[in-house]
C-alpha cells in the first residue's frame, strides 16, 4: 500500500452529480436528513471493488454525465450504477467497470441506455471537511460534499490515495445490479387509515408513471388521483425514506434521499428499502406499480441484499474478445489479461 | 398515569416504527412522547438507530436485521411501564429577538390581520413561555407551543418569498424559528441573531425537543452586535438547565 494525493478535476459536469456517503445519521431529531446515494446498492458495489467499505464516499453522477481527469498520482476507480455511457480516452468501457485511472487521462460518464445514477468511486478518502461527521451533499441546506453544493466544472478533489495502481481493468460482475422496475414493494402505512380501503387497492393497481418533477428529494408519480377519507392535513410527524405522501390533489409523492425530516400530509405506505434504488434509478416516464408486502417479506428482502454485498463484489479481467488489441495495448495491460481469470 | 395509556405502533416501512400518543398538537400528549425518547436515548435498545420525537409521535428509526418489529415494541412497552410522567428535562433558554420592522417583515401585516399593534405583539410575544414540541423540516428549526391566544394567526394560503436566516415566526398557532433562509407560510415576526445551527460548534445545535424558550426583546444595534458575536462563535442566547 502506498499513499500519495491526487486531484481528481471536473472537466465538465451537468447538473446534480454530488459527492455522497452512506449518509449522516444521528442528527435526524435535530431536523437533519441523512441525505446518501439515491441507489445505495449500486454505490456499495462501486465502493466495495476498489476496496473500500460499502459506505464510503464516491462520486454520484446523474443523467447530466461528468468528465473528469486524475492530477498528481493515478487512481483506482470503479464505476457501477444504471447503464451509463463510460468512455476512456475516447474508448467505450463496460456500464460496470474497475480500473487505474491514469495521470491525464480522461474519463466520461454520460447518461446512457437507462438508469438515472450512476457512482464513480476511488480507492482511497476524499479530504474535503465533513459536516456532522459525513461527505454527503445534500444541497438545499447546503451541508457536505464540495462547500454543500453539486460539483461543477473546475472543481478539484483531493484524495489520499489508499491503493496502488490496479493491474488490469476489469468488468464489475454484478448481475443483481440490473433491476428491472415492474412491481415496486411497499409496507402499508404509516397514514393508510386516511384513505377507503377502494383507494388503498387503486394505488397498488396503478399504474404509476414517474414524473419529469423529480429530484434527489421527491419522486412525484402521476396516476389515478387518490382521495382521502379522512382530509389531507395531519400534525406532522416523522418522515422515512421511501414514504409515499398523498397531499391535497391526490398526486402520490416518493420522499427519496433528501427529503425534510418532518411532514404534514398522509403517508399511504413506505417502499421498502431494497426496492427504493430501483425506483430511484427509473427516468421520467417509466411505469411501474406497487404491491403490498408484509414486514417479515420487506425484512426477508433485505436480508437477501445484504448477503449479496457480504460476499462481495468479483472484478473479471476484460478479455482479448470485449475489446480491440489496440484498445488493450493503449491502456497497458495486455500481459496480465490474456487468459486471466478472476 | 398519563403514559399508562396504550399507544398505536404504526409502520412507516420496515426500518421505521412510529409510537403514536395522539392526533393533536397537545402537551399533554407531547409529553408522553419526550419521556419515551428519553428513556430510550437513556438505554437504547440495540438495533435501534434514530428517535425523532414530534408533537405526538416517536419515529424509532431501526435496523431490521438486529432487532425486530415484535421486540422492539416489546422493549417500548416495558419501557413505558416503568415510565413516571414526564416533569421536563430540558433546559429553559432566553432568545434575544429583535422586532424591529427592519428585520420582522411581516409584524405590521400580522398586526392588521389580528387587529394588533405593533408594540402588543411584542409584548404579548415575550411576555410568553414556550414549550419546543420538536426540531424539524429543517436542520436546527425548532417548533413552539404556547402562543398566546391573540397571536394565534393562520397559515398563509401560499408562501411568501425567502425569509433570513434566524426568522421568527408565527402561523398555525404555533411558533417557529428557522436558521435557514427559506419561503414560508407563516408570518416573520422578528429575527434573532442566535444560530441554532453551527456546523463547527462543539454543540452544533442549540436547542431541542423538551426544551423551555422565551424571547428577549433587542434593538436593531443590539441584534447588529450580537449577530457579530454568533458569527464569531459565541453563544448569544441565554441558559438556565431545568
Amino acid at each position: 500500500m502506498t499513499t500519495a494525493l491526487a486531484m481528481l478535476r471536473i472537466l465538465s459536469v451537468g447538473p446534480g452529480a454530488t459527492l455522497q456517503d452512506g449518509g449522516r445519521h444521528g442528527y435526524l431529531r435535530f431536523g437533519v436528513t441523512a441525505a446518501g446515494p439515491m441507489d445505495p446498492l449500486s454505490h456499495a458495489a462501486a465502493n466495495l471493488a476498489v476496496g473500500n467499505p460499502a459506505g464510503a464516499t464516491a462520486i454520484e453522477v446523474s443523467v447530466g454525465g461528468i468528465e473528469l481527469t486524475t492530477e498528481r498520482a493515478s487512481l483506482n476507480v470503479a464505476i457501477a450504477g444504471g447503464e451509463f455511457a463510460l468512455s476512456l480516452d475516447g474508448r467505450p468501457l463496460p456500464t460496470a467497470v474497475a480500473f487505474n485511472l491514469e495521470e491525464g487521462a480522461v474519463l466520461k460518464i454520460r447518461a446512457g441506455a437507462g438508469g438515472s445514477w450512476c457512482y464513480l468511486a476511488v480507492a482511497g478518502q476524499f479530504t474535503m471537511p465533513k459536516v456532522l461527521g459525513s461527505h454527503a451533499t445534500h444541497t438545499r441546506t447546503g451541508f457536505g460534499g464540495a462547500n454543500g453544493r453539486a460539483l461543477s466544472t473546475g472543481d478539484r478533489l483531493g484524495i489520499e490515495r489508499s491503493a496502488s495502481s490496479q493491474p488490469s481493468i476489469g468488468a464489475i460482475v454484478a448481475p443483481w445490479l440490473d433491476r428491472p422496475l415492474d412491481t415496486i414493494r411497499v409496507v402499508l402505512g404509516p397514514q393508510h387509515d386516511y384513505f377507503a380501503n377502494h383507494q388503498i387497492a387503486a394505488f397498488l393497481a396503478g399504474p404509476w408513471t414517474v414524473s419529469a418533477r423529480s429530484d434527489r428529494m421527491a419522486y412525484f408519480l402521476d396516476g389515478p388521483r387518490l382521495s382521502h377519507a379522512r382530509g389531507y392535513n395531519i400534525v406532522s410527524d416523522g418522515i422515512a425514506i421511501g414514504a409515499i405522501q398523498v397531499p391535497g390533489d391526490g398526486r402520490p409523492i416518493v420522499l427519496m434521499a433528501d427529503r425534510q425530516s418532518t411532514g404534514g400530509y398522509p403517508k399511504i405506505a413506505t417502499i421498502i428499502g431494497p426496492d427504493l434504488g430501483r425506483l430511484a434509478q427509473a427516468r421520467p416516464g417509466a411505469v411501474f406499480r406497487f404491491a403490498a408486502v408484509s414486514i417479515a417479506e420487506a425484512v426477508a428482502a433485505r436480508r437477501q441484499e445484504a448477503a449479496l454485498l457480504a460476499r462481495g463484489v468479483v472484478v473479471e479481467p476484460l478479455v482479448r474478445s470485449h475489446f480491440s488489441s489496440e484498445f488493450l495495448l493503449g491502456l497497458n495491460l495486455i500481459d496480465g489479461v490474456v487468459g486471466a481469470k478472476a | 398515569m398519563i403514559l399508562q395509556a396504550d399507544p398505536r405502533f404504526l409502520d412507516a416501512g420496515e426500518a421505521a416504527l412510529v409510537v403514536e400518543f395522539g392526533d393533536m398538537v397537545d402537551p399533554a400528549v407531547n409529553d408522553r412522547v419526550l419521556a419515551l425518547d428519553a428513556a430510550l436515548r437513556a438505554d437504547p435498545p440495540a438495533g435501534a438507530r434514530e428517535f425523532v420525537p414530534t408533537y405526538r409521535s416517536l419515529m424509532i428509526h431501526y435496523d431490521p436485521l438486529r432487532i425486530d418489529r415484535a421486540g422492539l415494541i416489546a422493549i417500548v412497552r416495558r419501557m413505558m411501564a416503568g415510565l413516571a410522567e414526564w416533569r421536563g428535562g430540558g433546559t429553559s433558554w432566553t432568545l434575544p429577538c429583535c422586532y424591529d420592522p427592519a428585520l420582522a417583515e411581516d409584524i405590521d401585516e400580522a398586526a392588521g390581520i389580528l387587529g394588533l399593534t405593533r408594540d402588543d405583539i411584542v409584548a404579548l410575544h415575550t411576555k410568553a413561555t414556550y414549550r419546543v414540541y420538536m426540531c424539524g423540516f429543517t436542520p436546527g428549526q425548532i417548533y413552539l407551543g404556547g402562543v398566546p391566544e391573540p397571536l394565534k394567526i393562520s397559515r398563509r394560503a401560499t408562501p411568501r418569498p425567502p425569509h433570513a436566516a434566524g426568522a421568527v415566526s408565527i402561523g398555525g398557532g404555533l411558533g417557529t424559528v428557522v436558521p435557514f433562509v427559506m419561503p414560508t407560510g407563516w408570518y416573520v415576526i422578528g429575527q434573532t441573531p442566535e444560530r441554532l445551527y453551527a456546523a463547527e460548534r462543539k454543540d452544533a445545535f442549540l436547542i431541542q425537543a423538551g426544551d423551555i424558550l422565551r424571547f428577549d426583546p433587542i434593538d436593531l444595534a443590539t441584534f447588529r452586535n450580537l449577530e457579530q458575536r454568533a458569527a464569531s462563535g459565541d453563544i448569544v442566547a441565554s441558559k438556565r438547565a431545568a
